[in-house]
């Protein structure tokens, strides 16, 4: 295992005056052993970094190291990096077997039969599926195929994992499960992961690093606890968060600073009727039971507002309820933070 | 009773299925009749009203295989007993063996020719319709329009320039002439073909190769060309059938050395006018490779139609 270190990196797709930039002179330093999340939208260069890194692009700009290697111009095969496909990863005309065979039998890693063998029954005991090895690839289900492409991956010891939305074709019970496994993998192995998802409970629950991207551009990179709690633009603040965090005029509620021209407010820092000077009253349009916990749509003043309460309150369509932020975010006109 | 949208009625399946039947039997009837002339004795074969039952005879086979000489009766009962039941044929026509005839060369000609194209043919073309697959050319719709092109016209129409082209050359009559030939006919429809099944592997499979160890050549042998199976042996078969039954070029550059099967049939001349048993144990002979071949690919060519059928 090794870390990465991206130096203001580039890639642009298109001809001539249409060209656009996929990934922004970006520069990222992945620790040794650290499990990073890219998190960002369609379109916001995610994949397109993971590529770079494995060595599918060959960036415009910039330089990429794997450990003390530059590896800018070598091929995949010579950057020894695994990757964890979102789909048509698995080799169809192949067994299971053979598909966990393959990266090992190749010119690069050369293993012997024998420790093939062992390493195969290894990753198959971990991923459980030991019983399936001798099944055609394609006769596998969703989550058993995506098992065997991480079981690819985790047969050999390469210098850092790349994943890319390895989770996202899986219904919400095998993707929790397999979140829980890889999560637990990762930290046994002291494995160096750069994974790339659109999901952020994904990114909250196994990142130690998170960064945002946006268009093409790094915007932040830091902790998930860090990026949650202190976000450096209002585009940072809107991409973690469920439901999303709530924007108003600054001016709504008493206090803001000068610069700030909105309020961020998340929904579980939304106080109800506290009863305190400069509450805003609002009127509940629709009430969500999710069961842990419950979910007010509130219209405040034609703005509306999510919040959430405990689910013993008992608050129903209709009700006029009053609202006070709590350690609101303040933006400015540009999006990015006032403190 | 039961509806469905998608399942076809008893009645459909059974108009459908008369239909299949009534077009199979009317190709092949006359394969049928090919098949049964060869095991006809002349007279029988020429016989009016024709006859659909007769007593069966390897004289077809036997006439197709030798060439025979006409003695004198005197003569004939003066050699030793027949040796074979192919001469005791032959002598009740008052004829003896002189040797063999120049069929089993044809033949094997027809299989030099035929497979050594095919195989050039898939081979160019599957390397072609990869790079064109994948690669970014320069002008690559205009060269695969060119292509394309080379078929749009009948390859007759060029054939005095080729056959001027040839006699330059010294490729007249050869096999070497006419691999190059077929496979320069052939390979405009391979290319296309395989480009079309190349186009249908998604890009995923080589980048995963890639990432696991492998070089882009590795790449393609070990993970395109499998899963381009279907769509080689498919390709393979229209390109086979093709230079196997060409005719036209075979009778104007061939004449001896590299004449192949369809220019020599033909010319199987009995006695007392075409000997159409012989031709037609010829041609029945000459239909059992591409038949052998085809039957062999028989499940790529199913997997074929269910090709795209698989979830993506």
């Amino acid at each position: 295992m090794a870390d990465v270190t991206l130096n203001t990196v580039s890639k642009s797709y298109g001809p001539g005056s249409e060209r656009e930039f996929a990934v922004d002179s970006v520069s990222l330093e992945i620790a040794n052993g650290s499990f990073n999340v890219l998190l960002g939208p369609t379109g916001a260069g995610k994949t397109t970094m993971l590529r770079l890194v494995a060595g599918l692009e060959k960036p415009d700009n910039g330089s990429i190291h794997i450990g003390d290697r530059d590896v800018t111009g070598d091929t995949p095969a010579q950057r020894n990096v695994a990757m964890v496909f979102q789909q048509y990863s698995l080799y169809p005309h192949l067994t299971v077997r053979e598909n966990l065979a393959f990266p090992l039998k190749s010119p690069l890693l050369k293993t012997s039969p024998a420790e093939i063998k062992k390493r195969i029954a290894e990753v198959a005991e971990v991923l459980r599926i030991s019983d399936k090895l001798d099944n055609k690839s394609i006769a596998l289900s969703g989550g058993e195929m995506q098992r065997v492409s991480i079981g690819r991956a985790l047969v050999r010891q390469p210098e850092v994992f790349l994943m890319d939305e390895p989770l996202s074709s899986l219904d919400a019970k095998l993707r929790s499960e397999l979140r829980l496994e890889l999560k637990r993998l990762q930290a046994d192995l002291g494995a160096t992961v750069l994974y790339v998802t659109h999901d952020q409970i994904e990114a909250m629950t196994m990142a130690t690093q998170v960064g945002v991207l946006h268009d093409g551009k790094l915007v932040q990179h830091g902790s998930p606890r860090e990026i949650y709690e202190n976000p450096k633009s209002i585009y940072v603040a809107s991409r973690l968060g469920l439901p999303r965090i709530n924007t108003l005029p600054a001016d709504f509620f008493a206090g803001a600073p000068t610069a700030a021209a909105t309020i961020g407010m998340r929904p579980e820092n939304i106080v109800i009727d506290s009863g305190q000077p400069g509450a805003k009253s609002g009127v509940v349009d629709r009430v969500e039971h999710l069961g842990d916990q419950t979910r007010l749509h509130i219209t405040v003043q034609n703005h509306s507002l999510v919040t959430l309460i405990h689910p013993t309150l008992n608050i129903g369509r209709g009700d006029s309820v009053s609202l006070l932020p709590q350690s609101p975010l303040y933006f400015a006109a540009d999006g990015s933070r006032v403190l | 009773m039961s509806y469905s949208i998608t399942e076809p009625s008893s009645r459909q399946k059974k108009v459908a299925g008369s239909l299949v039947i009534l077009y199979a039997f009317i190709t092949l009837v006359p394969l049928f009749w090919v098949f049964m002339t060869g095991f006809k004795t002349p007279p029988d074969s020429i016989s009016y009203p024709p006859k659909i039952l007769f007593t069966p005879s390897m004289e077809g086979y036997v006439n197709l295989f030798t060439t025979r000489t006409r003695v004198s009766p005197e003569r004939l009962q003066q050699l030793p007993p027949p040796a074979n039941f192919a001469e005791e044929i032959v002598r009740n026509r008052n004829m003896v063996i002189v040797g063999p005839s120049k069929y089993g060369e044809r033949f094997l000609n027809s299989v030099i020719i035929g497979f050594g194209s095919t195989f050039l043919s898939i081979f160019l073309g599957t390397l072609a319709a990869y790079g064109f697959s994948r690669f970014k050319v320069p002008f690559k719709d205009d060269l695969l329009f060119f292509i394309l092109s080379t078929r749009m016209m009948p390859p007759i129409a060029v054939a005095i320039p080729i056959f001027l082209m040839y006699r330059k050359l010294g490729l007249s009559d050869t096999h070497v002439g006419m691999i190059l030939l077929y496979t320069a006919v052939n390979i405009s429809l391979a290319v296309w073909l395989l480009k079309g099944f190349m186009d249908e592997i998604p890009l995923e499979y080589e980048e995963a190769a890639l990432i696991d160890g492998y070089t882009r050549f590795q790449a393609f042998y070990k993970v395109v060309l499998p899963q381009a199976a279907t769509g080689i042996a498919s390709t393979a078969i229209f390109c086979l059938i093709f230079a196997w039954n060409e005719y036209a070029f075979a009778v104007l550059l061939t004449s001896g050395t590299a004449q192949t099967a369809p220019p020599f049939i033909p010319t199987i001349i009995g006695v007392g006018g075409l000997d159409w048993p012989a031709m037609a144990a010829g041609a029945t002979i000459f239909l059992l490779p591409v038949l052998i071949f085809t039957v062999m690919l028989r499940k790529h060519l199913l997997r074929g139609i269910t090709f795209g059928a698989v979830r993506k």
